[in-house]
């Protein structure tokens, strides 16, 4: 790791000012990415500010019926909190889809939001990446790109998202709240949160310097049938080729989002209206507009007999 | 009596050997969290943790890990180092009752935490049952990944307890054990001997649900 300073904020107004002002300053929470990322030093912050005593760790409901998660609520406590366990399934089923036990002690709800892609090009830094070194160019696309994203990609990177947990939120239509440097507050729909590539795959999300991630507040219970289902080359501890979240309504009618094909947690309004004329429907038109390279385009067929397996176990 | 012959005294003896040679590299230094110069001395953070019922004070790189506080400043070796970045679960320990990669996380940021290291589960003297479960099951082959497997299996153990659901859980508010539950929660800790089947069979048998060998 290259040297930092460290610091612990003291709340979370001081958080984002004090990153807004310092160079290089990150925030950190779990740490399970992030220093990952800085012993590969790929990450090089100069200063770190750990974010973890700011009373961000609670769940509580909303006035409007809804769930407040506190940014630094680990993974494990989400996934077993028995609300979410059972008004919003769909997410305790991704985010025990996703990593291991040790490290969803560790990593926490605003963290998981913001982990960076598992794309192979960008993890080697001998390897050209727009993503890691904007102007260096992208190594997948002529590469080896198998785990890679076939929707949402440009011709600047075509690196996948890797969270479980992200594709249940963009399910749910979760709302990202934060505080800016100015101290000023406000949410962000997550269907806004997580960036399209672009010509500029560096940019991520859209967040502003110094932005800090307080809480993700979940609307009312959609009720339903809750469904996570990931394919992966191990049963266990791997990232998704293809991962399916779905909520089904006992009229026929659904919605789902999609894990491992997209440059971010994948949905459209076409898959969910296609929801009552099946799963080939439904992958038809979630597919629509995939850039497939010859490596990956196997996932168009994973993810329609995913989908197709979805509707086989629930009986519709 | 002389000494027995280990092979931890061995490697010591070569490593003191190697400290009288002045030139230790900078890269070295830098990843054991051992200060440098002065700059590199102002860096210094200073945090305090409970490790194994005993209360520590370290001055710090504020790079170090915790698993390279826990081994290089605190000599406690029993955790391992694997792959370093929280893929193989070499390096678990128990901090504030939960397993975590130790590798993955600053020493700095546990200020007053409670870790709990293989050496703190027990001593060869006083086993902890989950230690002796793993020699009676054989399991192990090399060992390396024991003292991570151990900690883990006992949190494991303590999570189903709890009620904390898995990915195998059939239904969310209905955690029980089971050999499938061992091997999921168990996914983050890699055995390169693939001693697995014993690993469960111990497990098994420390959660009080027999010898787990019929299935193994």
């Amino acid at each position: 790791m290259r040297p930092f300073t460290y610091s612990r904020a003291a709340s979370v107004e001081e958080a984002a000012s004090t990153a807004a002002a310092t160079q290089g300053a990150r925030f950190i929470a779990g740490g399970t990415n992030l220093l990952d990322l800085m012993k590969l030093q790929i990450e090089t912050p100069a200063h770190l500010i750990d974010v973890n005593h700011l009373g961000l760790d609670r769940i509580e409901p909303t006035a409007e019926g809804g769930l407040r998660i506190g940014a630094m609520v680990r993974n494990t406590d989400l996934a077993a909190d028995k609300v979410v366990r059972r008004d919003y399934a769909v997410l305790s089923r991704a985010l025990l889809a996703g990593a291991s036990g040790q490290l969803r002690n560790k990593a926490t709800t605003g963290g998981n939001l913001l982990q960076r892609t598992r794309c192979p090009y960008f993890y080697d830094t001998r390897m050209p990446c727009n993503k890691r070194v904007p102007g260096s160019g992208c190594g997948a696309l002529k590469g080896v790109s198998r785990s890679l994203a076939i929707l949402g990609t440009s011709d600047a990177c075509i690196a996948q998202h890797p969270s479980d947990m992200a594709v249940a939120l963009r399910l749910l239509d979760a709302q990202v709240d934060a505080v800016g440097a100015d101290g000023s507050r406000r949410s962000i729909p997550i269907a806004d949160f997580h960036l399209l590539p672009g010509e500029t795959p560096h940019i991520e999300n859209a967040l502003k310097p110094g932005e800090l991630i307080t809480s993700v507040t979940l609307p009312t219970p959609l009720g339903g049938t809750h469904v996570y289902r990931k394919v992966r080359d191990r049963t266990s501890y791997a990232f998704a080729l293809v991962s399916v979240a779905a909520v089904f309504a006992k009229d026929g009618q659904a919605r789902f989002a999609f894990g491992g094909i997209g440059a971010r947690p994948w949905r459209t309004d076409a898959a969910d209206a296609a929801a009552p004329s099946g799963a080939a429907a439904v992958a038809e038109a979630a597919l629509t507009g995939a850039r497939p390279t010859a490596h990956n385009a196997f996932k168009q067929q994973l993810t329609a007999r995913t989908l197709a397996s979805i509707y086989r176990q629930k009986g519709a | 009596m002389p000494e027995p012959l280990t092979r931890r005294g061995l490697l010591q003896g070569s490593a003191a050997a190697a400290a009288a040679i002045p030139v230790l590299g900078e890269a070295q230094a830098a990843a054991s969290g051992r200060p440098q110069s002065q700059k590199e001395q102002a860096r210094m953070s200073a945090v305090g943790l409970t490790v194994n019922g005993r209360e520590v004070h370290l001055q710090l790189d504020p790079r170090t890990t915790l698993l390279d506080a826990l081994r290089e400043h605190l000599h406690l070796t029993g955790t391992k180092k694997g792959c370093d970045h929280g893929q193989c679960g070499a390096c678990t320990v128990i901090v504030e009752g939960r397993r975590i990669n130790s590798c993955l996380t600053l020493a700095v940021m546990h200020e007053g935490d409670h870790v709990t290291t293989i050496e703190g589960l027990g001593t060869p003297e006083k086993l902890h049952p989950m230690q002796r479960a793993f020699i009676t099951h054989d399991g192990y082959q090399c060992g390396y990944c024991t003292p991570g497997q151990i900690c883990s299996a006992v949190a494991v153990l303590a999570e189903i307890e709890a009620g904390i659901p898995s990915h195998v859980t059939e239904e969310l508010d209905r955690v029980a054990f089971s050999e499938s539950e061992v091997r999921e929660r168990m996914s983050g800790n890699i055995c390169r001997c693939a001693a697995y089947p014993n690993i469960v069979a111990a497990i098994s048998e420390v959660a009080g649900q027999g010898t787990g060998k019929d299935k193994a």
